[in-house]
């Protein structure tokens, strides 16, 4: 599962369909499972009429969550040792979302990653980085 | 926000990996996970964020007996001052999270956090107006007392709804 240094090269990338049509029931199981309950992202009523925005959005850490998603798929599960990440714009329901790993360094058993999410739309979502042990 | 106990749970992880459309059976299957390197069922990366369910002050829970700020037979429940969580025009969003890993959590662990607040700045944005961050910085430490996450966060309020023109 986990990778290995010597077969890394600088420019390296990894990319996955993080999601497809982002739905608003999966906005509503985040919610439910992180206990992020800010109606923001499930209440369409107040999100439109109190806090001025066309519809319901995802949380940014869905985003985040999701691309870990690629990331943990990348580089193995358990061997992350840091990711961090801005969110750079909001994602919608209907948001089909692409996550991508580039190894930026590799050293001392460790590797240095940029991570990016865009939408459909090519528009930087999520833009961070990552490091994780690699064998 | 303080933790004081955030049990890392199997039915939780579940279901937050499948909230994040994860199906990787390291999260699912105790003997599958059991045969990989983690030697268990291990956290998500951003699992650690699911500890709000075990603050017993978290303000993005509805709780028994106090009114909730989201809509019912009209759009808001609360009349809120303006500028806080999403009333008045503007509000708070998530700009910046960092997580570093001094270990991953696992099914049994018995984790506490803490939160200390950060720096706080300012800048202007053409799309939102005036945008005031701020930073917190949560360790997450386990039964034993060891380090395992340490979980920067930074939120923005916006002086106004961000422009998607």
């Amino acid at each position: 599962m986990a990778l290995n240094a010597a077969d890394l090269n600088v420019g390296d990338t990894h990319t996955e369909r993080v999601v497809e049509d982002l739905k608003r029931t999966q906005i509503v199981q985040y919610a439910g499972a992180s206990g992020d309950y800010n109606p923001v992202h499930t209440d369409e009523l107040f999100t439109k009429e109190v806090a001025g925005y066309p519809t319901v959005f995802a949380h940014g850490m869905l985003t985040m969550g999701m691309t870990g998603r690629m990331l943990t798929n990348y580089v193995g599960d358990g061997r992350l040792t840091e990711y961090g990440v801005r969110f750079t714009n909001q994602v919608w329901p209907g948001d089909t979302l692409d996550a991508t790993a580039t190894v930026l360094k590799v050293e001392d058993g460790l590797v240095d990653l940029d991570v990016t999410t865009v939408n459909q739309k090519g528009d930087v979502v999520l833009k961070g980085s990552a490091q994780a042990r690699v064998d | 926000m303080a933790v004081d106990k955030f049990p890392v749970e199997a039915g939780h992880i579940m279901m937050f990996a499948r909230s994040v459309g994860d199906d990787n059976q390291i999260y699912y299957d105790e003997d599958y996970a059991r045969s990989t390197e983690c030697e268990a069922v291990v956290a998500p990366p951003t699992f650690v964020q699911a500890s709000a369910q075990f603050d017993p002050d978290y303000f993005l829970r509805p709780k028994v007996g106090e009114p909730w700020f989201g809509s019912g037979g009209k759009p808001t429940g609360v009349v809120r001052e303006s500028g806080g969580g999403g009333g008045g025009g503007g509000g708070g969003l998530h700009a910046e999270q960092r997580y570093v890993y001094h270990r991953h959590p696992r099914v049994g662990d018995v984790l506490t956090a803490t939160t200390k607040p950060g720096n706080k700045w300012e800048r202007q944005s053409r799309r939102a107006g005036t945008l005031k961050f701020s930073e917190t910085v949560t360790e997450y430490r386990d039964q034993n007392g060891e380090l395992v996450v340490t979980a920067t966060g930074v939120g923005v309020q916006t002086e106004r709804p961000v422009d998607q023109g």
